[in-house]
């Protein structure tokens, strides 16, 4: 929230760095050894994760090294979170059923949207920062490091505070399931791990665009917000209160709805959202990699647009 | 007394408040977009509760997705999720340069109540006004058709602004004492959010939950203009509830005020 007009979104989300602990420059040492340019496209994955991995554990060092500091702001994030989900709870001190969902149904799409968001938040969540690092220059820094630029950049600031909002989901999560009323068979069983990791996938996908379309939009990093923070408080209601066209919108062009309402509607034994057949249900996979395949275009094309501030 | 030339001097620091947020003109519209998609999200959420509970709160539906456009219209305005001039200040005095501003020939609340102004009355007509036309013209909602609601409401919209940066000017002076300010900033925020309406209509609230956040000072900042707005409640008694928490909280930074700058010592001195 430190930058002029503020984003909505990132209320739920502290503070930025962890008292001015020192930026990456200089730290990040060791990367290169890895790296060949011309590797294989296996290979760059292979690299880019090194690299993420070496980053974001030295922000991790960084923020323990303020350990009451972090235990404030993940308690922070934690009840920020948790406000949406009071929320709802107070609805329900009204009424018994809210788009023909009862409440234990509604707290589990709210676990599975805010377990997948939160982890993609805690992965890659940093991302938004890029537009600040396209009009300072200092991008121009990550482009020399002999490590992928994406990689770099989600790494970027790592906040391991962002485990507040996947353990906030996770507890909601874990009281729906000991409260719904499901049938249980293997492929629900394997559905639920499936539909967590795709929508952690599906989410970062939705980071990863947004951060290419900063190298476009450099000031406009909070339109990500309304598909990031906007997409999970979306997908913590039931898809029957939406208007179609709306479902329609998450379901073929950006299509969250795959990251809970579809799986969730097979879970819950629920009529799917737009009549979709019953075997979409297990697609978030599938629809989790073209997303990335689709934000990764995206960041190659951002990427190459890319012109220095030059100062 | 305020004399002319100090008068003239706040008009210009608001001003300047004004301009610099208007500055960023691709941040306003991505901003203006985002509230505009948290409006959709949370009116069809609504419509559905008010669809199972007609009258809850007393509001019909046309009045709940009212609320709601009006919520993401305030939203920037009363920086309710953060984004004021607090963060500013709390740098200033975390860093120690609050001492140049204790140096000038103004006062520090009035200079920082000056400049938070600006910026809010460009939040409301950059940021607020776009959501909250295209929230009336694509759903049914229930404005007034008398001029004078309108202006009982504007009334309650800057009466709002102050007490919002009442708060916010004692969240920032934490910093006097605490340094980091990140603990309370949040607690404003979650604060700000529960207690202001923005989550859901306080008059929305069960029993004595509800009857406690209607006479906390947040009610000030959401509730307040749109029962205003939507003919919820008598204008002369909803301002003189926002002015008296107005008065009393502004009165209460002043005391911490004096008390920061007599008792602590600057960062760097």
């Amino acid at each position: 929230m430190t930058r002029g007009p503020v984003g909505q979104g990132r209320a739920a989300d502290g503070t930025d760095g962890t008292g001015g602990a020192g930026g990456p420059g200089g730290v990040v040492t060791g990367i290169g050894e890895a790296a060949r340019p011309g590797d294989t496209g296996w290979g760059r994955v292979v690299e880019g994760l090194r690299a993420y991995r070496l980053i974001a554990g030295m922000w991790l060092r960084s923020t323990m090294a303020y350990r009451a500091s972090f235990a404030l702001t993940a308690f922070g994030n934690f009840a920020m979170t948790a406000l949406d989900f009071v929320a709802i709870l107070l609805m329900f001190s009204r009424i018994d059923a809210l788009g023909g969902y009862a409440l234990p149904e509604i707290a589990f799409l709210y676990g599975l949207s805010g377990v997948s968001f939160g982890l993609a938040d805690l992965a890659i969540g940093s991302m938004d920062r890029l537009g600040r690092r396209v009009r300072d220059g200092t991008l121009d820094t990550l482009l020399v490091r002999p490590a992928p630029v994406l990689a770099q950049v989600a790494a970027d600031r790592f906040a391991p505070r962002r485990l507040g909002r996947v353990l906030q989901g996770a507890l909601v999560l874990g009281w729906a399931l000991t409260a719904v009323d499901v049938a249980w068979t293997p492929g629900k069983l394997v559905l639920m791990p499936l539909m967590l990791v795709s929508g952690a996938g599906i989410f970062c996908a939705v980071f990863v665009a947004a951060a290419a379309f900063q190298f476009v939009a450099q000031d406009a990093s909070e339109v990500a917000n309304a598909f990031t923070y906007g997409g999970t408080t979306l997908l913590q209601y039931p898809p029957t209160v939406f208007a179609r066209e709306l479902v329609r919108g998450v379901t073929f062009v950006v299509p969250l709805a795959f990251v809970n309402w579809l799986p969730a509607s097979h879970v819950l034994g629920r009529p799917y959202p737009l009549d979709l057949p019953a075997w979409t249900a297990f697609t978030p996979p599938l629809v989790a990699l073209a997303c990335g395949a689709a934000a990764g275009l995206a960041w190659r094309a951002g990427l190459r647009s890319y012109r220095s501030t030059g100062s | 007394m305020v004399e002319v030339g100090s008068w003239r001097l706040y008009t210009s620091v608001a001003a300047g408040g004004f301009r610099r947020y208007a500055t960023y003109r691709a941040a306003t519209a991505a901003g203006v977009f985002t509230n505009t998609v948290f409006g959709l999200v949370l009116v069809y959420a609504y419509l559905a509760l008010w669809d199972e509970k007609p009258q809850l709160g007393g509001y019909d539906q046309a009045q709940a997705v009212t609320y709601v456009w009006l919520g993401q219209a305030m939203l920037a305005t009363l920086a309710i999720g953060g984004g004021g001039i607090e963060d500013e200040l709390m740098e200033r005095i975390r860093t120690g340069d609050v001492a140049v501003d204790l140096y000038r020939p103004v006062d520090l609340q009035m200079w920082w109540l000056a400049a938070d102004g600006g910026r809010a009355v460009f939040q409301l007509l950059g940021r607020g006004v776009v959501p909250f036309v295209f929230g009336s013209l694509v759903f049914p909602a229930s404005l007034p058709g008398e001029a004078s609601t309108w202006v009982a409401f504007l009334v309650a919209v800057v009466l709002a602004m102050l007490v919002s940066f009442a708060i916010r000017y004692l969240v920032a002076l934490s910093a006097f004492w605490l340094l980091d300010g990140v603990g309370m900033t949040q607690m404003g925020w979650l604060l700000g959010f529960f207690c202001s309406g923005m989550t859901l209509p306080l008059n929305v609230f069960p029993g004595a939950l509800g009857e406690v956040v209607r006479a906390l000072p947040w009610a000030s900042l959401l509730q307040a203009p749109a029962d205003v707005l939507l003919g919820k409640a008598d204008p002369l008694g909803t301002f003189a509830f926002q002015a008296g928490w107005a008065v009393a909280l502004l009165a209460l930074g002043r005391l911490v005020q004096s008390a920061a700058t007599r008792r602590v010592v600057v960062q760097g001195g």
